[in-house]
């Protein structure tokens, strides 16, 4: 039963190499890939191999040696309204509350203060910080941060979130939970998602379909359409069989 | 077993008890030393150990304390009239120093071109002590208050401009990305992000330019003024009188202490979010 899919981000032949002194150095080499609408794609590859390069060139923060991105049909080089991004960790402004953190995309986007107040309270609601509007970052868990950054990138009601290891840091614990969580909201909300990890169960655990990447430098290795239900038993026999079938294609990291 | 009701209730209280108890014995340490080093301070000098012409008491130092209050003699000024000089003098270069080297050093950090075309001069002025300034500002301006608002404000810009520098150079990598991947514009970053994210920098500059500027007073004051702390110890030296001098260095360090206790109190209303 394949749905027609849209294309909403098109990768093509991207490669970036960082010069220094005398030599050169490159991080990600002739990465293709496409992201369909509605689809939760996870990025997945070993740490230090270039994937936090490969999503800032996505967003336009970092520029590209070459290749081509489009975002919804349209070349794209520059930060968008289209996209928000969800970051590794302690991204959260620590001179701003919740609340302040939250508004900070709107803000930007000159949205009126009421009308971004209503916005903003419902996705705090949605992640779960309701009554923690006023706190201060340094006030709150690594989990409740992360739930503040997550409220922060949808509050823009971007087209595609992007989100780079966001759970890394957390203990396993939290990280089972805020992984289950952030699979009801993006059932609830129905965004695309480019979710990048160097871990590979949380990868078959979220993904519709897994790109796993080589190395460094990095490049596609191989893709995975994990058509498993969702949500996903991690002790089931077909996940941990596709989990190890992955794990056997999987660099080692240093 | 849950704890709860007036068990908890009375929990708190011991807690608090025990808290303040703390603070109580702190306190205590506090003023122990205040009284201590008063108290020999007074024995060396009613013991004869040291002449009192060269280290007044206490005792002497809070009488001449209470007649400067209504006297003039021997500087020609009451001691209020000197406290106001000095506090004008110095809270005139103090504020001139931070609304211009604040800014200053934050565009320096922030922005590439200023930062290459004024850096360099800036580390040229910056070893020349204030004090070094005092012949050149007098040929300059003369003796009034701009000349010692000037001296001070020498002192006092160049923690204001390294610190703001620095700190905005300091500014977290992922928060300006963040800013960015929102679309904000590098001037919005700059505003929205980098300043407030080096406020603890820059407020440990104006604090040290705070200190700076008191401290330098007395040189700025040895500028032919006719009224002021530094002036006053200077008048005192010429009167051979001890007490006077010891007055003015006292008072200089109390109100600077003052000064500093008030400028911290703002300090940690600004840095709440630490």
């Amino acid at each position: 039963m394949e749905q027609i899919k849209t294309k909403k981000v098109e990768v093509r032949n991207l490669s970036k190499i960082f010069f220094q002194k005398n030599s050169s150095f490159e991080v990600v080499k002739d990465v293709s890939f496409d992201v369909y609408d509605g689809e939760f794609l996870v990025l997945l590859g070993p740490g230090r191999c270039g994937k936090t390069v490969l999503l800032n060139m996505l967003i336009g923060t970092e520029t590209r040696t070459s290749g081509e991105i489009h975002i919804n049909g349209a070349e794209s080089g520059k930060p968008s309204p289209a996209m928000s991004m969800v970051f590794q960790k302690k991204a959260l402004l620590p001179f701003k509350t919740v609340m302040e953190n939250v508004e900070l995309g709107l803000k930007f986007q000159k949205i009126e203060k009421e009308q971004r107040r209503k916005i903003c309270q419902k996705y705090i609601d949605l992640v779960g910080l309701h009554g923690f509007e006023n706190s201060y970052p340094h006030e709150l868990s690594g989990g409740m941060q992360q739930r503040a950054g997550i409220a922060r990138a949808y509050a823009v009601s971007p087209d595609i979130l992007i989100m780079d290891e966001p759970f890394g840091a957390l203990d396993a614990q939290t990280r089972y939970q805020m992984e289950e969580e952030l699979l009801q909201i993006w059932e609830k909300e129905r965004k695309t998602i480019i979710f990048v990890t160097n871990n590979i169960e949380e990868a078959v655990y979220l993904a519709d379909r897994i790109i796993l990447l080589s190395s460094c430098p990095a490049h596609v290795k191989a893709v995975f359409p994990i058509e498993l239900p969702k949500p996903r038993d991690l002790f089931d026999p077909e996940f941990l069989r596709i989990r190890e079938q992955i794990e056997t294609q999987t660099d080692l990291s240093l | 077993m849950e704890i709860k009701g007036n068990d908890l209730e009375k929990l708190r209280l011991d807690h608090k008890k025990i808290e303040n108890r703390n603070i109580f014995k702190f306190r205590i340490l506090t003023v122990m030393t205040i009284i201590i080093f008063f108290g020999l301070w007074q024995f060396v000098a009613d013991q004869g150990i040291v002449d009192s012409r060269t280290l007044p008491s206490p005792a002497k130092i809070y009488e001449t304390f209470l007649a400067k209050l209504t006297k003039k003699a021997p500087d020609g000024n009451l001691l209020s009239a000197n406290i106001l000089a000095s506090l004008q003098v110095s809270l005139f270069g103090f504020f001139s120093a931070v609304i211009i080297g604040v800014p200053l050093g934050l565009l320096m950090g922030w922005y590439k071109i200023l930062d290459k075309t004024l850096t360099p001069i800036f580390e040229i002025i910056r070893p020349i002590p204030p004090i070094a300034w005092i012949p050149i500002v007098v040929v300059w301006m003369g003796v009034g208050l701009s000349a010692k608002v000037l001296i001070i404000f020498f002192s006092a810009f160049v923690p204001c401009v390294i610190n703001s520098y620095t700190g905005i150079q300091l500014t977290n990598k992922t928060f300006i990305n963040v800013s960015q991947t929102f679309g904000a514009s590098n001037f919005t970053t700059f505003i929205k992000v980098g300043i407030p994210s080096s406020l603890p920098m820059v407020m440990t500059g104006i604090k040290i330019a705070l200190g700076n500027s008191w401290s330098t007073l007395v040189a700025a004051e040895m500028l032919a003024a006719s009224a002021g702390l530094g002036f006053m110890i200077q008048m005192g030296r010429q009167f051979a009188r001890a007490d006077v001098v010891v007055l003015g260095m006292v008072l200089i360090g109390v109100l600077g202490a003052i000064l500093s206790f008030l400028f911290s109190s703002l300090e940690k209303y600004l840095l709440r979010w630490k």
